[in-house]
């Protein structure tokens, strides 16, 4: 295996956010019933005229303005020719000799700490298709069509073969989700088809100088699949290759619950898609102005909000990346760490027993039961010593269910840690005078022993505080009062 | 410049255009007059001369996002050869 290396480079479809498709007056809001989306613009109805919308156009300017790309402050639209029911008008309006933005970079971050920069080719603006559904109570023979997505406005991102393994690949795929997301260009719902990639990928002998053949799969919706089709890819045109077999130019489709990836059609036989400039749509132009506007008030990036989060709240660099990467998350911490003043607290359960429980129920933090303001009443709770660490857990269990917030839970449960060290003090004298067989014990053991033993009396205290006694306030309490005896 | 026969039967197949043997030669023989007019055009020296993406000397107005276009799916299924459920029926197409 040490004796080949992988070239990937990514092609991203990103469907931005709009109220309203790219050439039409339509919504784009996700899951309506079938076809009542799709207007006569969007089912290339004789006659009809596109007209381009104007955020679709800002957000991709966003776009490359967040990977320090060139503009084109003209740009223009091409026709892809091809015959496929889900794209009625026989072509796809996209932009190919002059997209909207030029060349940019994106840098990702490694496990290792490394950072590597991918280069972006550019990124055009196009139309997404419709869906052709194949399964179902169709007759014999049939397909149905949806159209509610023809027309839904998209960028296309395509990267330089800059990376050489998954890991790199799911990096900089998570590292443009991240971006999008944060500028609120994208949704960012993989499992919607709101982000889809294309993985180009090829293998040559390490030091060869030519890239070798290079297979495109296409349309992966997570980055899991992403990482088990680079994997399964790359072992196959090695063992193709060693097995003195040639890679075919060819696309392929992934099917993420089978693991199996297929040939969808080979580039011989390909597309002659016949190119040329939509006579139905002017150069776009984009003023000084425009640009300098979108630029000034292009929302913060995950690079600044990852070094803003070490910076304001203290955090490690690895605990900012996680959360500003994420803008839901991050907006999600730093509501919770305005009400409840604890930045650390807040990012070790945000990250912990909140994300945990997220990941488990496969619900995305904006629909999380226990909201940040909930959180941050729980946060304070723990701070001011009014419950432990193990209380916490059963308040946030408790919020999670829906039973109130984190005062209610701990009133109603009875939960409050006795942290009054009067009568903490009191309750370790009690223990003590009831186990006087555990106290000569403790007296006659060797003192580097010793420690050993306080786990019996922390047991016995606990007990008799009903588990609500502050461990730590114990912890101390009990030692004084055993050195004391001594 | 003369186009093969070869190339208009591709080109036919691309666009989906059934071309029959009777007029063939007649389409590759006035094709190829129209790529002549191509080969006028491209003589010129255009050395300096800002490619240019439409005749028009104008440029794209924008429209506001906001949503115009109503449901009309009754309306424009009406001539719609099959419908069920909403969706387009057509000849079952798997890639």
């Amino acid at each position: 295996m040490s004796s080949w290396e992988t070239v990937i480079g990514l092609e991203v479809h990103v469907q931005l956010a709009t109220k309203t498709k790219i050439f039409s007056g339509a919504s784009t809001t996700f899951g309506a019933e079938p076809n009542t989306q799709a207007c006569a613009i969007d089912l290339a109805m004789p006659g009809t005229l596109p007209v381009l919308n104007k955020q679709a156009v800002h957000y991709a300017v966003m776009f490359g303005l967040a990977i320090d790309a060139e503009i084109a402050k003209e740009s223009a639209f091409e026709r892809k020719n091809y015959f496929y029911p889900d794209l009625p008008k026989g072509y796809q309006t996209t932009q190919l000799e002059k997209p909207i933005v030029g060349r940019g970079n994106v840098e990702i971050q490694l496990a290792d700490g490394r950072t590597k920069n991918v280069r972006i080719h550019h990124a055009h603006l196009e139309e997404d298709a419709g869906k052709s559904l194949h399964e179902g109570d169709f007759r014999h023979g049939v397909s149905g069509i949806d159209l509610n997505r023809a027309g839904t406005p998209l960028i296309e991102i395509v990267s330089e073969p800059d990376m050489s393994n998954a890991e790199e690949a799911i990096a900089f795929a998570k590292k443009l989700h991240s971006i999008v997301t944060s500028i609120g260009i994208c949704d960012g719902e993989m499992s919607q088809g709101s982000m889809r990639f294309d993985v180009n990928v090829s293998v040559r002998r390490t030091g060869a100088a030519e890239l070798g053949t290079r297979t495109e799969t296409k349309n992966l919706n997570s980055f899991k699949f992403m990482e088990e089709c680079i994997a399964k890819e790359v072992e196959r045109q090695i063992d193709l290759i060693e097995d003195g077999g040639t890679v075919l130019q060819e696309t392929r489709l992934y099917n993420g619950d089978t693991k199996v990836a297929r040939s969808m059609r080979s580039k011989e036989e390909a597309n002659d898609y016949r190119y040329f400039p939509c006579p139905d749509l002017l150069p776009v132009i984009l003023t000084d102005e425009t640009i300098e506007e979108l630029r000034r008030n292009l929302p913060e990036l995950p690079d600044a909000r990852q070094a803003r989060f070490v910076a304001q709240y203290g955090l490690s660099d690895y605990d900012a990346g996680i959360l500003a990467y994420d803008s839901a998350m991050a907006a999600y911490f730093e509501v919770a760490t305005a009400r409840s003043g604890s930045a650390k607290l807040v990012a070790n359960w945000t990250m912990g027993e909140l994300a945990a429980r997220l990941n488990s129920e496969d619900i995305s933090i904006v629909k999380s039961p226990v909201t940040a303001e909930q959180l941050a009443g729980l946060i304070t709770r723990i701070a001011d010593n009014s419950i432990s660490g193990k209380m916490a857990k059963e308040v946030f269990e408790g919020i999670w269910d829906g039973e109130g917030n984190a005062d209610d839970i701990i009133e109603t449960r009875d939960l409050k840690q006795v942290s009054d060290s009067g009568a903490l003090e009191q309750i370790v004298a009690e223990v003590l005078a009831a186990n006087q067989a555990m106290v000569d014990d403790y007296i006659n053991t060797d003192e580097a022993k010793r420690k050993k033993k306080l786990g019996g009396f922390m047991g016995q205290i606990m007990k008799a505080s009903k588990g609500q006694a502050n461990p730590q306030q114990v912890n101390q309490i009990l030692a004084k009062k055993l050195s004391e005896l001594l | 410049m003369h186009i093969e026969r070869h190339e208009i039967e591709k080109l036919a197949t691309l666009a989906r255009i059934a071309i029959n043997e009777d007029t063939i030669s007649d389409v590759t023989a006035r094709l190829s007059s129209v790529l002549d007019l191509v080969d006028q055009l491209q003589a010129i020296d255009t050395d300096g001369v800002a490619p240019m993406s439409h005749p028009m000397q104008s440029t794209q107005r924008l429209r506001e996002d906001e949503v115009t276009e109503l449901n009309q799916r009754e309306a424009l299924q009406a001539v719609a050869p099959d419908i069920e459920e909403g969706l387009f029926l057509v000849p079952k197409v798997i890639e």
